[in-house]
């Protein structure tokens, strides 16, 4: 491994790291906004993915809504006509009718847990979630229900299967325990049943159908359904899309978003500062030794690898690092939070490796442009 | 036979413009051959060091040429320069120059990395080198921890182990003492000074003289006298 690799490069490493405090300070400075960056965008992804929960559980191909719908718990009820145009669309294999509203729930001690309750199909239960106990054609059942094990779940007393419960003074039984992909945002449970169990239970307005799941006869279809819904005033969106829109909302209609931004801003100007100081600073010192090793006989384009190297090697460190530090601390914030909204992406990577890089950048452009312009005559006159 | 290693002719250096404008070396012309120890005296400020750098490729002279074994130095370009430096000459600098985070026998290897040898490799041979300035022991050292008399050898050391033809040395026994110094310069002539080697040292050190094969006299930029040294080539 010695061997393969450039003695100048081992040259530049131990230049580097062998000035211990300035490698810390460097190091110290991108672990830090690294850290800050990620630990924000993951807490901001956390909270986007849980704002979309339901369209991530129900998983349908396309959604048709009111064209107003923000997040997709402020669903607005659609007129029983919209289902049947959209049943009547060529390309629209079929489609169905998902309720979506809040109940209350009376726990055995006597006091109230508010509840989402997902009412699905009762032709085909499209939607249904994939279930750890009991099996999804109980929801036939007599007031059958499927309760989320989730991070909400213990705050209906974890209840197993054959519980019993009462959902707005009707009689409930737990017919399954279900698993989902992400919990929600509310901090409420979830409970899933049939639509017209949800509608007789759940105190409704005229218009009852929150959001229509269609599944389309083909990819290419979409378009198509996505055009004559328009035409009828309503909108329909693909999973992604209907993602996308919940996450735009929460980014730029809320003030969360911004605020993030801004932090994110924040943190990597303070990274960069501290880093490209520092390692101006490094330069600085070395200035004369870089000198020596033009006088030497050190090409400038051998020079500038050096710098970059070094640059590098020291943003790639503290990415590592701040990565780390921030894994590290959501698991610990996990354990003792289980609810914790905090998602590392890979986007969130990508974004903090763009930030370590122009700071690797910048600070080595500033050193660089040092370096090339120091005289050997001037090392050599002492 | 005399064989010139280095041809310098009219080189004239200033530095500044318009009212500030100093005339550091003025109309020099000068042969250096190989196997001479070759002296640059004269008082300070009378444009040793600015010559020196001229004839080794590190600074550009305004009007003159300086040519290598009848290479012309100052047509080549800056990678062509470095290159040429890198091979053939070997730099002492007045102030040493050692990276104090690297080891004693780190410092010592430096020219031979820049010439991509493998980092090992060039750390044994740092280290014969070492022994021959006599510093084996102090291989594994910051350059901080050695007096400057043995910093000055490590500086020497570095200089020769890419066995460059020509040595240049700034004042290198000026922050040594009397002994020490006539040691160093001692070391050189009777170990690396060789036929086909020339050393070229810029001193006004008067304890050092003996060495000298030729000694070039400069005064406000100019040369004004050339002499045989007290050990002629
Ligand atoms: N980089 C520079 N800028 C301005 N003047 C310089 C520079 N280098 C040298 N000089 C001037 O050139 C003259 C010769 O300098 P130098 O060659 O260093 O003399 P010496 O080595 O004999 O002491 C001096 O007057 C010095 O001030
Ligand atoms: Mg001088």
């Amino acid at each position: 491994m010695r061997s393969l690799m450039n003695g100048t490069f081992i040259l530049a490493f131990k230049l580097l790291v062998n000035d211990r405090a300035k490698f810390q300070a460097l190091v110290g400075g991108i672990t830090f906004s690294t850290f800050l960056i990620v630990q924000m965008t993951s807490l901001f992804a956390g909270i986007l993915s849980r704002a979309s929960s339901t369209v991530l559980n129900v998983g349908a191909k396309v959604w048709v809504m009111d064209p107003a719908v923000n997040t997709v718990s402020s669903s607005i009820g659609l007129p029983d006509y919209v289902l049947d145009f959209v049943r009547s669309i060529e390309g629209v294999s079929y489609a169905v009718p998902l309720y979506s509203g809040g109940a209350l729930v009376k726990l055995n001690n006597g006091t109230y847990q508010p509840v989402t309750i997902i009412g699905l199909d009762d032709d085909t239960l499209y939607g249904r979630p994939a279930l750890e106990q009991g099996s999804i054609e109980d929801l036939y059942a007599d007031d059958g229900f499927v309760v989320v094990n989730d991070a909400e779940y213990s705050k209906l007393g974890s209840p197993p299967l054959k519980a019993q419960m009462q959902i707005n003074d009707h009689r409930a039984v737990i017919v399954g325990v279900a698993r989902v992909a992400s919990s929600g945002l509310n901090g409420v449970p979830t409970l899933y049943t049939t639509y017209k169990r949800a509608i007789s239970y759940v105190p409704s307005t005229r218009f009852t159908t929150a959001y229509i799941l269609v599944e389309p006869k083909q990819a290419s279809d979409i378009a198509a359904i996505k055009a004559q819904v328009a035409s009828l005033g309503y909108l329909a969106v693909t999973n992604d899309e209907f993602v996308s829109k919940v996450s735009n909302w929460f980014m730029y209609q809320t003030g969360a978003g911004t605020n993030m931004m801004l932090m994110a801003v924040i943190s990597f100007i303070v990274g960069l500062s501290i880093s490209g100081q520092t390692f101006y600073t490094f330069i600085l010192e070395n200035e004369s030794k870089f000198g020596a090793l033009k006088a030497i006989g050190m090409k400038g384009s051998e020079l500038v690898k050096m710098i970059l190297f070094q640059a590098i090697f020291t943003a790639l460190t503290g990415l590592g690092l701040g990565v780390g530090l921030c894994t590290l601390m959501i698991f610990i914030a996990r354990l003792r939070l289980p609810d914790y909204a905090a998602k590392v992406t890979y986007e969130n990577l990508l974004i903090a490796f763009l930030m370590v890089l122009i700071i690797a950048g910048v600070s080595s452009y500033i050193g660089v442009r040092r370096v090339l312009r120091i005289e050997p005559f001037d090392i050599f006159r002492g | 036979m005399k064989r010139i290693a280095i041809q310098a002719l009219g080189l004239q250096k200033w530095f500044g413009d318009g009212e500030a404008r100093t005339l550091a070396v003025q109309d020099v012309s000068l042969d250096v051959n190989f196997g001479e120890m070759l002296y640059i005296v004269g008082p300070s400020g009378s444009g040793k060091t600015t010559l020196l750098s001229m004839i080794s490729g590190i600074l550009r002279p305004n009007a003159g040429s300086v040519a290598i074994e009848g290479c012309d130095l100052w047509s080549m370009s800056n990678d062509g320069l470095a290159e040429l430096r890198l091979n053939r000459i070997g730099f002492v600098f007045q102030d040493f120059h050692l990276f104090p985070r690297l080891t004693t026998a780190e410092n010592v290897a430096i020219p031979l990395i820049l010439r991509h040898e493998p980092w090992q490799a060039s750390i044994e041979k740092a280290l014969v080198y070492l022994k021959k300035v006599g510093l084996e022991s102090r291989a594994d050292l910051p350059p901080v921890k050695l007096s400057g008399g043995e910093q000055q050898r490590v500086a020497i050391a570095r200089a020769m182990i890419g066995t460059p033809d020509i040595l240049v040395l700034d004042e290198p026994t000026a922050s040594l003492d009397g002994d020490t110094g006539r040691n160093i310069v001692s070391f050189i002539k009777n170990e690396l000074l060789t036929p086909q080697r020339t050393v070229v040292i810029v001193t006004h050190d008067a304890r050092i003289y003996e060495f000298a094969s030729r000694v070039v006299n400069m005064e406000d930029g100019r040369i004004v006298g050339i002499s045989e040294g007290a050990s002629r080539a």
